[in-house]
């Protein structure tokens, strides 16, 4: 047993493999992550125009990337583009695919923290001469973000856990790596470390999360 | 051909398409089989774990806190992995529908788990008091006052929760499940032509929209009131 | 006096390190209404929770009607629906109708038909005059309204005795009124009741006894009329004159 999920020649022989996919599973979450909150951040600002011209098209956009698993997403910009010409290489298709559904998820998150800031606040904002901008800037959205923090978290680590995803698109990042690993020893260790790297890099913000939503429900 | 014909023929094909659609529509069965599967045992466990934590056995519950702080943290596809590729090392080969399934149902009893106990303790001390007052047991209490006030609490997060892991259903192409994606996909390299690939995505479409805009009513209707 | 359908003896109650109450005793005779003042904190709510043990004391020994609450062998939820109990709060459950917080336990722990447990709830919310509620949430009724739903939960069981925390201190002046009048019907019927309760003119009129706590002691009991005007304790003194100032 312990020689098959534990197997240490094949940890240490596999060691330098699964450190360059936690490398390129950073890197893809450094860029993920404010991909998808600049388009969250888009969506949410275009809501504050009640025009039903932007609000329906815009609802429609966020309930079709939510309808839409995000694999279908990225294996359709893989393989669907390069019909058209478009070569983006896996690392493109990804970024591509999260600002589209990352941004979706983001920007219902972002729309809900502002709408729960009290309009008196950016009245009285107003009032003191600031820009409509900068009363956004300075005043709504710095409230906005606390306000919903443990939604914006929780979906944070969602989104590091789909850049598993690039594993399918050939993108070297940890899953791909250790299934490498995997099948060039034809032994499962590799996936093993790999879950356990998964689980070290993200279990303190999943007990972060656990405390702040028991709260929040405790609270509401 | 003009280009606008050339699009249309490449990502419309009518004769692939005419060709591949019941391959499609097979994929939607199971894709809906799966999602079904994982929504039911999911939630059911989920319910029952929740149940169990609120018996409030310590040793019980520490262990119930990690398992399910273990399936938070890991991606659903590494978990998939670990199972369709990991288990066959000891002689269990599950299939990839199988696999799916399991990873699938696991996540979900973790989130549902966790949304449901909050939901409980969420549920206030003057509940439990009131009711045991008048001879109702602990199991009663939870069962008959407590948990029906903690499922209304828990219905809007747990329906966005589950909106989201039903549609990694389509992680299941990676382990070969004949699933809308991997329809589509084998589909695509079978015919050297993207069209799968519109239908496929047509077909989650059917699917899913109807669920998300549902969840949207449910989310509203059901919104944190006192 | 007969023997007491309440008996408490030298009970003792911790809360981490904190110590409530302190060897309290206590006897409740039948049909008698006793009534127990005190400042916050003096342990009084926590004694009358160890009468139907929500709490459990540390150390004496509680009968109710003949049951020792404290022995292993008690089925504490047969016993419980011999003890009815009104709480500040009203706990009404949100989720069901007036008559569905009355005829939760009449089903599920007294064992009677749906049909039994509705007559009888109606028949409980009739004497609390609001029988015409039956179908209404606890939403949509008034605190007075909700606090009388919460006395006929209790009292379609056919409680032995009753137990009320504060009833009416979470109401609006105008509504305690009607959730006094029905705690004195209960009384001319002859419920033996034991009331932590500020409403001193309620207690003047109605109870047989008065009860002073401080610092989870009985500092001093007695006849109303002796409590209110004739104080032997300074420390009774201190807190009868300060409640009567406001």
């Amino acid at each position: 047993m312990l020689d098959t999920f534990f197997n240490i020649e094949i940890m240490k022989a596999a060691w330098p493999i699964l450190l360059a996919g936690l490398g390129n599973t950073l890197l893809l979450s450094a860029t993920v992550v404010p991909l998808g909150l600049l388009g969250g951040l888009i969506l949410a600002l275009l809501a504050r125009l009640r025009s039903p011209w932007v609000r329906w098209p815009l609802m429609a956009w966020v309930d079709f990337f939510r309808a839409f698993p995000p694999l279908v997403l990225l294996i359709f910009l893989y393989a669907g583009l390069p019909f058209i010409g478009l070569e983006l290489g896996g690392f493109g298709c990804v970024a591509i695919a999260f600002f589209l559904n990352t941004g979706a998820y983001y920007g219902e998150i972002l729309r809900a923290g502002i709408d729960s800031v009290p309009t008196g606040q950016s009245e009285a904002a107003r009032s003191t001469g600031l820009s409509a901008t900068q009363t956004m800037a300075w005043v709504i959205l710095p409230q906005a973000v606390r306000n919903v923090l443990p939604d914006l978290m929780s979906n944070t680590l969602e989104v590091v856990k789909l850049t598993a995803l690039g594993s399918v698109v050939a993108m070297p990042e940890l899953l791909f790596q250790a299934r490498q690993a995997q099948s060039l020893t034809y032994n499962p260790t590799p996936i093993v470390v790999a879950a356990l790297i998964y689980f070290a890099l993200l279990w303190p913000l999943v007990r972060l999360l656990s405390r702040l939503e028991n709260r929040a429900l405790r609270a509401g | 051909m003009s280009s606008w014909e050339r699009f249309l023929d490449t990502f419309f094909n009518a004769r692939v398409m005419a060709k591949y659609w019941p391959d499609i529509l097979y994929g939607m069965w199971v894709t809906i089989e799966l999602a079904v599967l994982v929504v039911i045992t999911g939630i059911a466990s989920g319910l029952l774990l929740a149940l169990l934590r609120a018996a409030g056995i310590r040793p019980v519950n520490w262990l119930m806190i990690f398992v399910v702080d273990v399936l938070r943290a890991l991606p659903p596809l590494v978990i998939i992995v670990l199972i369709y590729f990991g288990l066959p090392s000891v002689d269990i080969a599950p299939s990839g529908f199988v696999s799916t399934w399991a990873a699938l149902a696991l996540v979900l009893m973790a989130f549902s788990e966790e949304i449901f106990w909050s939901g409980i303790t969420a549920v206030p001390r003057g509940q439990w008091e009131a009711s045991r007052s008048t001879g109702l047991s602990f199991t009663q209490t939870l069962l008959f006052v407590v948990l029906p006030q903690a499922l209304r609490m828990t219905i809007p997060p747990l329906t966005s929760r589950t909106i989201a892991i039903t549609k990694g259903t389509a992680l299941g192409s990676v382990v070969a499940v004949s699933e809308i994606l991997g329809q589509a996909s084998s589909a695509v390299s079978n015919s050297y032509n993207p069209s799968p690939l519109m239908l496929g995505a047509a077909a989650y479409l059917v699917l899913f929209i109807p669920v998300v805009v549902a969840g949207r009513w449910v989310e509203t209707r059901f919104a944190w009131k006192k | 006096m007969a023997a007491p359908i309440i008996e408490a003896r030298a009970i003792h109650k911790h809360f981490g390190a904190l110590h409530v109450l302190k060897g309290v005793d206590l006897q409740v005779a039948e049909r008698e209404l006793v009534f127990v003042i005190g400042p916050s904190g003096s342990g009084k709510s926590t004694l009358l929770r160890c009468l139907n043990r929500l709490e459990t004391p540390d150390s004496g020994s509680v009968v109710v009607d003949g049951i020792d609450l404290l022995a292993r062998a008690t089925d504490i939820n047969r016993a419980r629906q011999r003890i009815g109990m009104v709480f500040q709060s009203f706990n009404l459950y949100p989720h069901m109708t007036a008559l569905g917080n009355v005829t939760l336990a009449l089903r599920k722990v007294a064992g009677k038909t749906a049909a039994e447990a509705e007559a009888l709830g109606l028949a409980a919310l009739d004497r609390v005059g609001l029988r015409d509620r039956a179908g209404h949430t606890p939403g949509q009724l008034s605190g007075g309204q909700a606090q009388r739903v919460a006395i006929a939960r209790a009292i379609a069981l056919e409680p032995r005795v009753m137990l009320f925390d504060e009833p009416t201190s979470a109401l609006d002046p105008e509504l305690v009124g009607s959730v006094l009048a029905v705690m004195r019907e209960l009384r001319q019927d002859g419920m033996t009741m034991v009331v932590v309760s500020h409403e001193m003119g309620f207690a003047r009129a109605a109870a047989d006894r008065v009860v002073f706590m401080d610092d989870g002691q009985i500092v001093e009991q007695g006849a109303p009329a002796a409590i209110f005007e004739a104080p032997r304790e300074a420390r009774t003194r201190a807190f009868i004159g300060q409640i009567q100032r406001h």
